[in-house]
């Protein structure tokens, strides 16, 4: 239960700034209002629909997820949180609170698409939901873990796109054919190797986290 | 020594053997090559270029296992070798990336079209680059090498979806792909017995190349950082 308290201190925090919420709610705005202007008037194909709703989900995380452990380092209170606390427990604070702020994020960014764009009708929900739930839990997983290792290597800004794209990108590029299959009505039955992929991906990912988290939390 | 001439003379016979041997209807004598269809004298590649795509994913496997090294025993010589197989990872990555799409160019028409193998290969570069770019961000000399060394195994965790899953589900053109009709899975039958001698002939050859130069490298960043050591105590 120390992880919930974790996040809960988390959260408090970030309750009292509204830092990584303001900056995340502006970046999904201006994000999809920068692809709204370049559309114009256009009606733009299922297949773009789907990968750039997978590229406004993308740039917002590594915009909003790195602050979990980057404010730590900022702040100099990570020593005390390492006296305070195993390894594993700080990692899962840290991860309900990327999770919370990811289910957050990608729910308003869906919402702006359904509400914004014509092309994405979801004909199968259920799918969907299904891919909403596996991505995210994985994008969050890893975002976690690379935020980790930013905030050690100093908190290079520009460094944690770099680093989280090829880790995210089987997760994506699967993400984005399911979500397109839910756009255009797939069966369940014909997309069930796609979730396979992003449940095992999720799995892996949750799995090797925590036994590498030690190694970098520990100096 | 000896094995040195060895390799040297094996790699030029295969290079020979993959270049200038004829590709014929019917193969009759042992340096004749089938024809595949599809492939046609395209198929000559595969010499060496599934060698240098291969290279980079042993590469990475090597640099994996000394990173995972490293953090069992904080030795630094780990960090090394995982260094310099990364380094060599990198330039056979590089390698693949543009046999394949000089390849492409002939068989498919266009250079690069985001063939499920080309994503992948592409990834793996993107990989190698973002490694590179966090070992250069660190300055301290454990911290780099623990940080990098997660990296690369949270990093290799991905490379089977990469090689394995995407290319074999997604549909393509790459020979071996899943909707392969024409071309089928090259290397269990449609090459005949010679031909596929000289691929593994290949593979075997350019796999002790990689070993020689992989030791040649680790051996000198541990002799720099030795004499760096030396040039500041004296």
């Amino acid at each position: 239960m120390k992880a919930y308290a974790l996040f809960r201190k988390d959260l408090h925090s970030e309750l009292r700034t509204r830092y990584a919420v303001n900056s995340l709610a502006m970046f999904i705005i201006v994000a999809i209002s920068v692809i709204l202007f370049s559309i114009g008037q256009e009606r733009i194909n299922e297949n773009l629909t789907a990968g750039l709703y997978w590229v406004v989900i993308f740039f917002s995380a590594m915009s909003g997820l790195a602050r979990a452990f980057v404010s730590e380092e900022e702040r100099g209170t990570s020593l005390t949180l390492q006296l305070i606390a195993s390894p594993s427990t700080v990692f899962s604070g840290k991860l309900i609170f990327n999770l919370a702020l990811v289910f957050a994020m990608n729910t308003v960014i869906s919402l702006l698409y359904a509400a914004l764009f014509e092309g994405f009708v979801l004909q199968n929900f259920v799918l969907f939901l299904i891919t909403f739930v596996l991505g995210n839990i994985g994008l969050a997983v890893s975002s976690t873990i690379i935020a980790a290792i930013i905030a050690k290597a100093g908190s290079k800004g520009t460094l944690y796109p770099v680093l989280s794209f090829p880790i995210l990108l089987p997760l994506i590029l699967t993400s984005v054919s399911l979500t397109l299959n839910s756009i255009n009505g797939t069966s369940f039955e014909d997309s069930i190797f796609e979730i396979a992929i992003v449940a095992c991906y999720d799995i892996i990912m949750i799995s090797t986290s925590y036994m590498l988290f030690d190694f970098i939390w520990k100096d | 020594m000896v094995w040195k001439i060895g390799l040297f003379l094996l790699l030029s016979f295969v290079s020979i053997a993959g270049i200038a041997f004829p590709i014929v209807e019917n193969p009759t004598s042992w340096y004749h090559f089938p024809l595949i269809p599809g492939l046609e004298e395209n198929a000559k590649i595969i010499f060496f270029h599934v060698p240098t795509a291969w290279l980079t994913v042993v590469a990475f496997l090597m640099s994996t296992i000394f990173s995972i090294k490293y953090l069992r025993k904080r030795n630094l010589d780990d960090d090394a070798k995982s260094y310099a197989a990364a380094q060599l990872g990198i330039i056979f990555c590089i390698l693949a990336t543009v046999t394949g799409a000089v390849w492409a160019k002939f068989a498919w028409g266009s250079f690069w079209n985001w063939d499920p193998r080309q994503t992948s290969i592409f990834a793996l570069l993107l990989i190698y680059g973002a490694w590179f770019a966090l070992r250069s961000a660190i300055e301290q000399e454990d911290k780099r090498a623990s940080l990098s060394a997660v990296y690369s195994i949270i990093a290799f965790m991905t490379v089977p979806f990469f090689i394995f899953i995407m290319p074999r589900i997604m549909a393509g053109l790459h020979p071996g792909s899943a909707d392969d009709t024409n071309a089928g899975p090259v290397v269990d039958f449609k090459m005949n017995g010679n031909m596929q001698l000289i691929f593994f002939l290949s593979l075997i050859g350019f796999t002790i190349l990689y070993f020689w130069m992989w030791k040649i490298g680790y051996r000198s960043i541990l002799l720099k950082e030795k004499i760096n050591k030396q040039f500041i105590r004296g």
